[in-house]
């Protein structure tokens, strides 16, 4: 691919768009026809699987530049829709709704977090890596402060947070391939691992950011038709963004009637509650009261904003662009292609709430007698896999709000069929979340890979590497990590290794203020940053073993009452400001960074003249 | 003061300003959850509507304003990148 095809994009694009449109009615032609509802998720899964590994086998390359950051031709608008590929994960595209839906307001402090943290990106970060030139984060920090030990240290905090973050990844492939195609989580985890490998393997940066240009387009129609669709068809309004005010009213109304009623741990015990599921027992717009829930709300939406902006498998997409002032913009399109899908969330959770809530709707569920709802068809389905559940609690034969429970995942893959959509749009739905959980396990494992090929084995181990050898060893590590977080996620360990949130504060108690300060503060030097992230990834990381109840240990006297309301989503509140306190005590003990570094510094803030770091480095 | 010193003195007011919004649209508004809720903006009570959209909405926008700012301060001291074809 050359100018050319740079040049074709929006036309390259348009066909696909067209394309996957022409599909989509085919699929409904199918369903007429009588084709099963289970062929029609197939056919969908597979035909949107099979293009992003032709895409990727297109993309293939043998150029260290293309390898590494796409041959820094990426246009601002497509850079954007890759990296919002990259950034909206499975878990956002199933679970964001579910989230809004069960947590409400609260909740939401991840909606302002996931989105607020770019304009970090945009304001202290993205521009200035891109002049410098790097491939990897860890290139940076290696480059800026000088030596192998604080490059092989970023290293170390990039492969624990993006590690943590990509098993969870695969687990949600490998959970949407198996339900997709009807074989074993086992399997499906090995299914997924494999279509996200020929996405990346033989184009590296290159063929992952042209995938998730396509992946982004798959999985925005995936989540934006249903949302507008069951608007209109339960009556709340033609865009649903702008007119859902009553329906958030109503709401409010139906908790009043029905009653928020928090069930003890005890009978839900011995009602048989399958494990996950939730029930509301909270109020959907309302603010909760004190001081306690304001910080609670704040410090979970700045963990993560100053997390997004150290994730390094978000920071690389910025180095694709062939400018500076390209990646600035890049930001901007990026957050607005993010805004579309975080900001119809909300409103898929309302839309949802209110169709089972609503005795007036047909579609409505609580307050009517419960063996009507067990006879319902999507009621039968979802029960036997244990994705929902009713349990009776006062023995009268009516659902009540609180008896009613359900996986937070099943708000946006049943929903369309609640509110009786075709079932081409369940199936549409499967292929978006499945777009939105690969496009994400490419970026990482791609970050993971590539800074252990370019920083560790190049930069350290071998430097005298030619460019046949570096992408070997490359493509070979990109298959050894994928492989080990498949498996990993095929014992199922992700509920006890916890929340993509802990990737956020990892990254940010270890990576943050190195990169910050690296750009904005030419004093740092080289063992402030050291020290800076090792003190502040170590506390992280003890502070979460200290306040996790399921690790609960014994050395630090089982579980522990978090400090301030800091748990385990929150532990980057301990990491990232002992990691700054270390940096700029140690920096200022140290001797001032020499002049090549400070010239180095200075280069770097202004967006004309060479690269830091040559094309092929 | 040199071009160059005076380029990264704008640049850094820029984004100074630029983080006060953002703190602005992603902090301060939260801090006053409870009494912005009695208020209501689309039909929808503030503080949810500021949640659900309205902050992400102002972040979207600050962007493509502070990405065309920094431009202009790029062109002003002749740091504009030439347009690549």
């Amino acid at each position: 691919m050359k100018g050319g095809f740079v040049k074709n994009l929006p036309k390259v694009y348009g066909l696909y768009t067209g394309g996957f449109a022409v599909f989509i009615l085919l699929m409904a032609m199918a369903e007429q026809a009588g084709v099963s509802a289970k062929n029609i998720g197939v056919m969908f899964v597979a035909f949107t699987v099979l293009i992003y590994a032709f895409i990727g086998y297109l993309s293939r390359t043998i150029q260290v530049d293309a390898y590494y950051v796409a041959g820094r031709q990426v246009p601002t608008v497509f850079n954007g829709m890759a990296t919002a590929a990259d950034w909206m994960s499975g878990a956002s595209f199933v679970a964001l709704a579910g989230g809004v839906y069960f947590g409400g307001y609260t909740y939401m402090a991840f909606l302002v977090g996931w989105t607020g943290g770019y304009v970090l990106v945009a304001t202290l970060m993205a521009p200035y890596l891109r002049k410098f030139g790097c491939y990897t984060v860890p290139d940076f920090i290696g480059t800026r402060y000088g030596g192998n030990l604080v490059r092989a240290c970023s290293v170390f905090v990039l492969f624990i947070a993006s590690f943590t973050y990509v098993t969870a990844q695969i687990n949600a492939t490998g959970t949407i391939a198996s339900r997709a195609l009807g074989i074993p989580f086992e399997a499906g985890v090995w299914v997924g691992l494999i279509s996200i490998l020929i996405c990346s393997m033989l184009g590296g940066m290159r063929a992952v950011t042209w995938t998730q240009v396509a992946q982004y387009i798959v999985l925005i129609i995936a989540y934006l038709i249903p949302v507008f669709w069951i608007s209109n068809k339960v009556g709340g309004g033609v865009f649903p963004h702008l007119m859902l005010g009553d329906e958030v009213a109503r709401l409010g109304e139906l908790e009043q009637q029905f009653g928020l009623v928090k069930n003890s741990a005890a009978d839900m015990k011995a009602a048989g509650v399958p494990g996950g599921l939730k029930y509301i027992s909270g109020t959907h717009a309302g603010v909760p009261e004190g001081g306690m829930a304001v910080w609670k709300y704040l410090s979970l939406a700045i963990c993560m904003m100053v997390g997004t902006a150290s994730l390094p498998h978000i920071l690389m997409r910025y180095f694709t662009t062939p400018s500076v002032k390209a990646a600035r913009k890049s930001v901007a399109w990026s957050l607005f292609f993010i805004f579309l899908l975080y900001s119809s969330a909300p409103m898929l959770a309302t839309l949802s709430k209110l169709a089972l809530m609503d005795p007036n709707l047909p579609t409505g569920i609580i307050g009517k007698s419960i063996s009507d709802v067990q006879s319902i068809e999507w009621v039968q389905r979802w029960s036997e896999v244990k994705q929902v559940f009713i349990a009776d609690f006062n023995g009268d034969g009516i659902l009540q709000l609180n008896e009613w429970f359900m996986r937070g995942d099943v708000v946006v893959l049943a929903t369309p069929e609640v509110a009786g959509l075709p079932f081409v749009i369940s199936g549409l739905v499967f292929a978006g979340g499945m777009a939105a959980a690969m496009s994400t396990a490419d970026g990482l494992v791609l970050a993971i890979s590539n800074a252990l090929s370019h920083d560790i084995y190049y930069k350290i181990i071998d430097p005298k590497a030619d460019t046949a050898k570096r992408l070997l060893v490359a493509r070979v590590l990109l298959v050894i990590i994928g492989a080990a977080g498949a498996y990993i996620a095929s014992f199922r360990l992700t509920s006890i290794l916890g929340s993509v949130a802990w990737a956020f504060d990892f990254a940010m108690s270890g990576l943050f203020f190195p990169l910050v300060l690296g750009v904005w503060w030419k004093r740092a030097t080289r063992q402030g940053a050291i020290a800076g992230i090792i003190t502040g990834i170590l506390s992280g990381l003890f502070y979460l073993l200290w306040v996790y109840p399921k690790f609960s240990v014994p050395i630090f006297g089982g579980v522990n009452t978090p400090f301030l309301g800091i748990d385990h989503l929150r532990f980057g509140l301990i990491g990232a400001p002992i990691c700054l306190v270390v940096m700029v005590v140690v920096s200022l003990m140290t001797k001032e960074p020499d002049a090549a570094t400070q010239k180095m510094v200075d280069d770097t803030r202004i967006p004309t003249g060479k690269a830091i770091l040559g094309k092929q480095h | 003061m040199s071009n160059k010193d005076a380029y990264w003195a704008k640049t850094k007011n820029h984004m100074i300003v630029t983080l006060v919004l953002w703190a602005f649209f992603s902090l301060v508004v939260f801090m006053f959850g409870s009494e912005l809720n009695t208020m209501s903006f689309l039909g929808y009570p503030l503080a949810y509507y500021m949640t659900a959209q309205g902050s992400l909405l102002a972040f979207v926008i600050m962007l493509f304003w502070t990405a065309n700012k920094q431009e202009k301060i790029d062109e002003e001291h002749g740091f504009s990148e030439r347009e690549e074809d």
